[in-house]
């Protein structure tokens, strides 16, 4: 019997298994010592690993990322902990001023291996300031690196390769994904950042969807195939860097693409992704504009019905997948 | 005093000497349009960066600010390639990608001036950390000015130093004048030391013209830090004798101020004493103060015979 596992629990796994293996790894946020963090990813860190290695701070987040800047630079590998990934405006000018930059304004000489935890997305009522999807703003930043898995078993592989990674890496984990249970097999394997994965295979139409989209695409995938249509669901599991080759191979096979996140579609990764296609090899291949399925341009509201219709949700990429083949 | 070496003396006069002909080299080549770029010159708080340099060891570390050219200088950078890095050479501390307001020498843990007001003072906190973790037994000098005391990172940096007993020592280079804005204007308190005891550290303020001075505290300091005591926060009060940075009419300091400290010039001081209490002679003060200005004009010539970095190169050290 594969091992089944859930989002939250790939995630801390990846962690201590790596905290076990290199004494320089260390986690440093709010709350995720004895609380087990604001989501229970770290639940149970602090018994193994005591409070020199799971750091408790206070509510001080531009110093939680300046300061784990400043320990990869002393030698140590640090997992930060922004709370929700909205407060992470409160450290930007840590990691973009600083962190994101110091490798290249010393010439090459320094470097900063660490990750930055960042829980996202909409979908339990948190309203406009914890409920954001905003990895998009960091694809504009050289010097970062941007994961964000979809299933349990790319939340471990690429937590296992983010930590080894010299560079900071910014991990977004999707909230309502925390419970979601996935075949994450025994021992170590990893997953390298920057490769995409094909979740389902079809001739039809492609769907690029990040994080939470790959299920509800999936799902889409699964009602429309009954209707005949064969949907190509890819997940680029990293945004930054992006294997555009594997979205490229995927539209020369389809002609049709349909992109699907969960932040706001204006300035968002789709028209990056849109791009990358519209000027590399698969254009001669397109039969249909390219869509692009992104949250509202609004802030997430708080009533249920509101906050679900701010976002694409399934029947929205059912809907744009028909008018694409149509 | 007493309890300097003769050569340990001797050694932060010549810090000092090369930091003033650094920045007054800065300054020329600004005025001959030779340089590209802007700058912040030190000119009259040599006191303060050679007073920390001195109380470090070669293996502590340094962040500083973007009025930094002294601070590196004496944490021991070699002269050519940092002027190398201030004209924009490859042969530069960062192959001319940084300038003047990034100079790193990693080698010798400077880990570099910083062109955000404040901006090094979490980065020092988090290398006190890893320090800690490591349980090894260096110090981090974290040098900010008093505009920097006004930005959050300063609270909740110096809040988690305290908090977690790091070994660093911030140190604040009080040069009075945020560009030009004077600090009497932005911080209620007399001292920006005063501000220490929100954190629960110990705070001092010293005069930063006085070499000496700024050598005791820091050093106070970097035991303290290096016994497990945590952090402490030093005031250095000093002044600066040029503009902010290369665009500055001067309106907002009188003449006679600029002039009552250029009459506390923290090397005339430091040489005078050495020589009044026989340290050394006044031929032998001069014979360092020419050596300075040689070892400058010699960085010069290296920086600019060497090459321009190659355009070819410019995707290069954005990742590890």
């Amino acid at each position: 019997m594969p091992r089944v596992i859930t989002y939250g629990e790939a995630i801390r796994e990846a962690m201590s298994e790596e905290m076990r293996r290199d004494p320089t790894v260390f986690c440093i946020g709010e709350d995720i010592g004895i609380f087990g963090g604001s989501f229970g990813v770290t639940r149970g860190m602090l018994d193994e690993f005591g409070p020199e290695r799971i750091i408790d701070t206070p509510i001080s987040e531009a110093a939680i990322v300046g300061g784990a800047i400043g320990a990869a630079l002393g030698g140590m590998r640090p997992i930060a902990e922004i709370m929700f990934s909205d407060f992470v405006t409160i450290a930007m000018d840590q990691l973009v001023n600083q962190g994101a930059k110091i490798r290249f304004m010393f010439g090459g000489t320094a470097k900063v291996p660490m990750v930055l935890r960042l829980p996202e997305g909409s979908g339990y009522g948190a309203a406009a300031q914890h409920s954001q999807s905003i990895s998009s703003w960091f694809l504009h930043v050289p010097g970062l690196k941007v994961v964000s898995p979809a299933t349990p078993y790319d939340a471990k592989g690429l937590m296992l390769s983010a930590i080894r990674d010299d560079n900071i890496v910014l991990y977004f984990e999707h909230k309502m994904l925390y419970n979601f249970k996935g075949e994450v097999p025994e021992g170590e394997y990893t997953i390298p950042i920057g490769v995409g994965d094909v979740k389902r295979e079809g001739r039809d139409v492609t769907i690029v969807a990040v994080s939470i989209m790959v299920h509800r695409a999936l799902a889409a995938a699964e009602k429309l195939a009954k209707e005949g249509i064969e949907c190509e669901v890819i997940d680029p599991r990293s945004l930054l860097p992006y294997d555009a080759e594997l979205v490229d191979r995927s539209v020369m096979k389809t002609g049709r693409v349909l992109i699907v996140h969960e932040g706001v579609t204006n300035g968002g990764m789709g028209g990056e992704f849109a791009a990358r296609i519209v000027g590399g090899p698969a254009f001669d291949y397109l039969d249909a504009p390219i869509k692009r399925l992104g949250g509202k341009f609004i802030p997430i509201p708080y009533n249920p019905n509101l906050e679900r219709a701010a976002v694409p949700q399934e029947e929205d990429i059912i809907a744009a997948v028909r008018e694409l083949v149509a | 005093m007493k309890e300097l070496s003769r050569e340990k003396l001797i050694d932060m006069l010549k810090t000092m000497y090369e930091i003033r002909y650094f920045e007054l080299k800065a300054d020329n080549l600004f005025m001959q349009g030779k340089i590209h770029g802007t700058m912040h010159l030190s000119i009259g708080q040599e006191g303060v960066a050679a007073g920390a340099g001195a109380a470090l060891r070669p293996d502590d570390y340094l962040l500083n600010t973007h009025r930094g050219h002294g601070h590196c200088i004496a944490k021991g950078a070699d002269l050519n390639k940092m002027m190398a890095e201030f004209i924009g050479k490859e042969t530069g501390y960062c192959r001319g990608r940084g300038g003047s307001m990034h100079i790193a020498d990693v080698t010798r843990n400077n880990l570099g001036a910083n062109g955000i007001v404040g901006g090094g003072i979490g980065l020092a906190m988090g290398v006190g950390l890893a320090i800690k973790l490591q349980k090894r037994d260096q110090i981090v000098l974290g040098i900010f000015g008093d505009g920097a005391s006004n930005q959050g990172i300063f609270h909740e940096a110096l809040n988690m130093a305290a908090i977690y007993s790091l070994p660093v020592v911030y140190l604040c280079e009080n040069n009075q004048y945020a560009m030009s804005t004077p600090i009497k204007k932005t911080a209620k308190v007399e001292h920006i030391s005063d501000r220490a005891a929100c954190y629960g550290m110990p705070g001092v303020t010293v005069d930063g013209n006085d070499i000496l001075a700024v050598y005791e505290a820091v050093s106070a300091a970097a035991a303290r830090a290096r016994a497990g005591d945590g952090p402490t926060l030093v005031e250095a009060v000093t002044y600066r004798w040029k503009g902010h940075s290369k665009n500055d009419p001067g309106v907002y300091r009188t003449k006679e101020e600029v002039e009552y400290w250029m009459g506390r010039d923290p090397i005339k001081r430091f040489r005078e004493l050495l020589i009044k209490n026989g340290v050394i002679t006044e031929a032998e003060a001069d014979a360092i103060d020419k050596a300075a200005a040689q070892a400058i004009e010699d960085a010069y010539t290296f920086a600019v015979n060497s090459p321009e970095p190659s355009v070819e190169t410019i995707m290069e050290g954005v990742y590890a």
